[in-house]
């Protein structure tokens, strides 16, 4: 019994997968940091924004599709912003009213409610190409070449190896749960029981989790001090970054600020 | 000429008081290949950790010719390769490379050296090409072989594996006992497998409630099948 | 059938809904606050702990598979954060709760990278000094007696995730992505409820480690954190309790707060609005306005994590009929 959905990885030889980790993860903060500066309503930026993101995916080798689903996952939080149609003032777009009151809806508020939706969808898609197309290991290399330090990044490092781990013993717990609870279907039994006793059941298995997790942990340490782990976290350094790897950082760099600039003028 | 392992009188309690080593003693000399056996709780995982310094009990402990103090712990455990019993605890790094290298870095070594270091423990268990590989992926068996790789990648003089076949398909556990005899190191390995133990390991230290109750050419005590039943073992 | 879906990711902001401002500067506190946990972290508790704060942090993640069905298709969850801070002390719990909020919004995008700062601010930071406070405070007021476990796991659970919540309201409005007598009331009001599962599983794990390894709860308490930890949750309860309500009951509460500051020039000649206008026009009486605003904002915020927890039982249901093929 395997977690096997958890990696969104996708093995592949595209120009995006073989993309230094480094330049890739640079860049996707980059993009996310220029969507998000970008003006309510910059619709041109916005569409360059779009081409740069469609021109990734379909780089990638991976099909659009795959990015549009996952990056709608998202949309569900935008409607947080829907209240701002009516709170943001400017020119009326629809009015009606009722008993509570009138209701305006305004040019500014859709423009900037829209605006959030395509920012949050954007980001979201290139993040997504940024995982799918980066082996977690070389993430953390990355991690460790943008300065995160070293103990934080090793932490990660035995936080993803053992996720795959521990999710299978969730999930084994689920089964055993669901096994259970259908064999007293039949019985005269409420099903399922009170909230608060399916509450503590979980709440068990979240404990039961923690326990094992903890006697891995001391187990793991054994392991490490075995073979002289010393609390210093230690990695062979990274070759340095070729000439190629350097001028794309260089020219994605340029684009962004390209962009911001364009999006400020047309403000 | 010293023995590799020489453990005297060794007492461990857990913090719970649980006497896990009651008075152990024996003695490897370098080249032997030993098996430990005897029931579940006996106490061989426990004796297996004192041999590099995890825990430390009374008595005295000698490996590779150094009693084992705080100062040469490092020295101790690139000496003394642990293979633990269950993979998923030896292997924690993201990729097979870094979990074969993360011993030789410990030590200390140059980039180039550590390289060749895993590349060599990785080809004594036939799997070179898993370095890149994320060890999660990977069957047990496959997993076993890269735990031995991570510990043959220190260089040590003596191997000691807690319970290697457990939990191998036939297929799998045959490979790994064709791995083990190709190895020249000194070997001690706790074990329930009888039959890899008659096949592999020409001498047997049957341990129980934490005392060596028989130490034995392996012959001798696969035939005496009162004492194997004595101490919840059975003839292969 | 097995429905294996995680946290629903209202707590978790994506990127686009935070302006650069607050964005950033939630970073640079984050950063901070994580340095010195790092610190504290290797000085206190010694090399042990990193693998157990790897492990941990994975088994908080896996935890939030972990869930129970309440009504109408939602479903009680586990954020982590409290049990975090009660089995590893704070500083330990900060670090893990980083890692499995970096993990999810890097691996999983749950939560967006440039506003991982405030995500991590939100559930590692506010949520660990809140419960560290409020534990240590009824674990001590009760002398440490064994029910404290319970009450103090259950209120510094809920309250965690209710002033986590709070606070991604305040954040939402101060970015000018939602209006403050939305965001605020409807993220409070969601995560009341949302809280009582934190508590009830929190409570739940509690009774299972008392029970068979009691010394793991003594660990949070081994090294007790300084005056400075106590002084943040006092502040930051505080903070939350006058910041919110004001925000949210006057529209305008927060251009009352910058006004107050004298920063309100500032704001609006900047190139974003960092505060932005909250009236709901064409209502004249505020206080029916931000009734009115809460209730829209539960009913959206409601629907929001209705809708995602559809999505995700379809979508599971049918990654774990394949995977029992494995
Ligand atoms: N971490 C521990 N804490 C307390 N007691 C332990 C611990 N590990 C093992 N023991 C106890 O020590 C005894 C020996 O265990 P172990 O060395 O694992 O035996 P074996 O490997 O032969 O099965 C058992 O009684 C076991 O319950
Ligand atoms: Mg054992």
């Amino acid at each position: 019994m395997h977690v096997h959905f958890l990696d969104p990885y996708h093995a592949g030889g595209s120009p995006i997968h073989r993309l230094d980790a480094r330049v890739k993860l640079a860049l996707t903060l980059a993009f996310i940091i220029t969507t998000s500066l970008v003006p309510f309503g910059a619709w041109a930026a916005y569409i360059l924004l779009f081409a740069i993101v469609l021109s990734v995916e379909l780089l990638t080798d991976l099909g659009i599709a795959y990015f549009f689903k996952r990056a709608f996952l998202a949309l569900p939080f935008a409607l947080a912003a829907l209240p701002l149609i009516f709170t943001v003032q400017g020119a009326p777009l629809a009015t009606w009213s009722s008993g509570a009151g009138t209701f305006t809806i305004s040019v500014e508020g859709v423009e900037r409610v829209v605006s959030i939706a395509l920012k949050s969808w954007l980001s979201m898609q290139m993040a997504i190409a940024l995982a799918a197309t980066t082996a977690f290991p070389q993430l953390l290399a990355a991690m460790r070449a943008l300065r995160i330090p070293k103990l934080l990044v090793a932490i990660f490092g035995l936080m993803w190896r053992y996720l795959f781990v521990l999710a299978d013993e969730a999930l084994r717990l689920l089964r055993a749960r669901a096994a259970r609870s259908s064999a007293s279907r039949d019985a005269q039994y409420k099903t399922g029981g009170a909230i608060v006793w399916r509450a503590r059941v979980t709440g068990g298995m979240a404990g039961n989790l923690l326990l094992r997790s903890f006697e891995r942990g001391d187990r793991i340490y054994d392991a490490m001090a075995a073979r002289g782990y010393d609390g210093e976290a230690r990695v062979l350094p990274m070759p340095a970054l070729q000439a190629a790897q350097w001028l794309i950082l260089g020219g994605g760099l340029a684009v962004c600020v390209l962009i911001l600039l364009l999006a400020l003028l047309l403000a | 000429m010293h023995h590799t392992i020489e453990i005297r009188e060794l007492v461990f309690k857990y913090p719970d008081g649980a006497r896990a080593l009651d008075g152990v003693n024996f003695y490897i000399a370098p080249g032997e290949k030993v098996a430990l056996v005897g029931p579940n709780g006996a106490g061989k995982s426990t004796l297996l950790l004192h041999l590099n310094g995890i825990l430390r009990g009374e008595g005295s402990v000698r490996v590779a010719g150094m009693e084992i103090t705080p100062s040469n712990l490092l020295k101790i455990r690139a000496a003394v390769g642990l293979v633990f019993q269950d993979p998923d605890d030896q292997l924690f790094s993201p990729t097979v490379f870094d979990d074969v290298a993360f011993g030789p870095l410990y030590q200390g070594l140059p980039e180039a050296q550590v390289r060749a270091r895993v590349a060599e423990a990785l080809a004594a268990v036939r799997m070179q090409d898993y370095a890149p590989r994320v060890s999660h992926h990977l069957s047990v068996g496959q997993k076993k072989r890269i735990a031995i790789a991570t510990a043959l990648s220190m260089q040590p003089e003596i191997l000691v594996l807690d319970e290697p076949t457990a939990g191998l398909d036939p297929r799998a556990r045959r490979d790994l006992i064709h791995l083990l005899r190709e190895l020249p190191q000194t070997m001690l390995i706790a074990t329930h497998d009888l039959r890899m133990v008659a096949e592999l390991l020409p001498r047997t230290l049957v341990l129980d409630q934490g005392r060596i109750v028989k130490d034995d050419a392996t012959r001798a005590i696969l035939d005496d099948e009162d004492l194997l039943r004595a101490h919840g073992l059975e003839k292969p | 059938m097995l429905a294996v879906t995680f946290a629903p990711p209202v707590l978790h902001i994506p990127d686009g809904f935070l302006s650069v401002l607050v964005a950033l500067s939630l970073w640079l506190v984050t950063i901070v606050v994580v340095i010195i946990a790092l610190r504290r972290v290797n000085a206190d508790l010694g090399e042990r702990q990193v693998p157990m704060m790897g492990v941990l942090a994975a088994a908080i993640f896996a935890g939030q598979m972990l869930n129970f069905p309440v009504a109408g298709g939602t479903s009680g969850h586990l954020l982590g954060a409290a049990l975090a801070t009660i089995l590893m002390g704070p500083w330990a719990a900060v670090i893990i709760m980083t890692c499995v909020i970096g993990i999810q919004g890097l691996i999983f995008q749950d939560g967006g990278l440039l506003a991982m700062g405030a995500n991590i601010f939100n559930m590692g930071i506010v949520g660990v000094v809140i419960t560290h406070f409020v534990y240590r405070s009824i674990r001590a007021a009760a002398g440490n007696r064994v029910w404290s476990i319970f009450v103090g796991g259950f209120l510094s659970a809920w309250l965690s995730v209710v002033l986590s919540a709070l606070i991604t309201g305040l954040e939402l409005a101060l970015s000018g992505t939602s209006p403050a007598n939305v965001a605020i009331p409807a993220m409070g009001g969601v995560h009341i409820l949302i809280g009582l599962g934190e508590a009830l599983i929190t409570v739940g794990a509690l009774a299972f480690l008392y029970f068979t390894r009691p010394d793991l709860l003594k660990i949070g308490e081994a090294k007790p954190a300084g005056r400075g930890i106590w002084l943040a949750g006092l502040v930051m309860a505080i903070a939350v309790a006058v910041a919110s309500p004001l925000a949210s009951s006057h529209p305008d509460g927060l251009e009352w707060v910058a006004e107050q500051q004298g920063f309100l020039m500032h704001a609006q000649s900047a190139p974003y609005h960092i505060v932005p206008d909250y009236l709901f026009p064409g209502i004249e009486n505020q206080a029916l306005a931000t009734i009115l605003a809460g209730i829209v904002g539960v009913l959206v915020v409601f629907a929001v994590a209705l809708g995602i927890a559809y999505a995700r039982r379809n979508k599971n249901a049918a990654s774990a009929a394949s995977q029992t093929q494995h």
